[in-house]
């Protein structure tokens, strides 16, 4: 398949998401955390921390939003028919608490073909509202032909 | 944590977990939530998504080694779909340790299928 590099490089407008509570903790219990920093507020506080602690993997909330633009964004044109995700890399700072507001600016990576699929690899980096990189994410999309 | 050192965790997703999984992270792609729509584009039911299941591998690490803030860095490779209500182990084993940071090598198995491979993580100790 021919895949369209033009796109490589590019970078979508930052989208901000405020973490909330109760969201961190319906996420917590959707992944089966049962450290109470996840769950309780009184013991993330006893714990030094502001309230609710975001698992790591919550990430994909904020950033994973933040990237539906570019994953649909005609000049990538990728076939969502024959899509799968085929890796996912996240690299994390200090941990997200609710109350944070996450800031995610999404850019193409690169885009390749090798073996007649194409590879369409997205960055999004995730800074809170103190200017901290709190997760980096590489994420991965082949499609087959 | 020494080198060679070993974790695991086993968890079989319920009926419904990919219900409460696409509200609380927002992916409602209905491979994972739509039975019909799943085997009118051929897949043999309803699959996990595969973002929940790398939280397993990551929680994982999370629980054996110390909390949330251990993890620095993970990547996984997804393999094959994931089912529900079948068991899945995540297992991990220290491949390199110096001074306050490790290597972590996991990977996701359910029904003898990897699920998820090449699981490589690096853990802050101490």
């Amino acid at each position: 398949m021919a895949v369209n590099t033009d796109a490589i490089g590019k970078t979508y407008p930052p989208s901000t998401y405020a973490v909330g509570r109760e969201k961190v903790i319906e996420y917590a219990h959707a992944v089966g955390e049962t450290n109470p920093l996840h769950l309780d507020p009184a013991a993330a506080r006893d714990a030094g921390y502001a309230d609710v602690v975001a698992p790591p993997m919550f990430a994909v909330v904020f950033s994973g939003r933040a990237m539906t633009p570019a994953l649909f964004d005609p000049e990538v044109g990728i076939d969502f028919a024959h899509m799968v995700h085929g890796g996912q890399e996240f690299r994390w700072g200090p941990l997200v608490v609710a109350g944070d507001e996450i800031t995610t600016t999404t850019s193409v990576k690169d885009v390749s073909e090798r073996g007649g699929m194409g590879f369409y690899v997205f960055e999004t980096e995730s800074v809170n509202q103190r200017g901290e990189i709190v997760v980096t994410g590489t994420w991965t999309n082949i499609v087959r032909a | 944590m020494n080198t060679g050192d070993q974790f695991e965790l086993t968890v079989t997703p319920d009926r419904y977990l990919t219900v409460r999984y696409a509200g609380a992270s927002g992916d409602f792609n209905p491979i994972h939530i739509d039975e019909e729509f799943a085997r009118q584009v051929g897949l043999p039911s309803r699959i996990l998504h595969g973002l929940w299941t790398m939280a397993q591998v990551a929680r994982a690490h999370t629980e054996a080694l110390g909390g949330p803030e251990v993890l620095a860095r993970l990547s996984v490779q997804f393999r094959g779909m994931g089912l529900l209500e079948q068991e899945i182990t995540v297992t991990g084993t220290a491949r390199a340790v110096d001074g306050d940071v490790a290597q972590v090598d996991s990977q996701a198995t359910q029904g003898g299928k990897r699920i998820i491979r090449n699981g490589d993580a690096e853990i802050r100790l101490g």
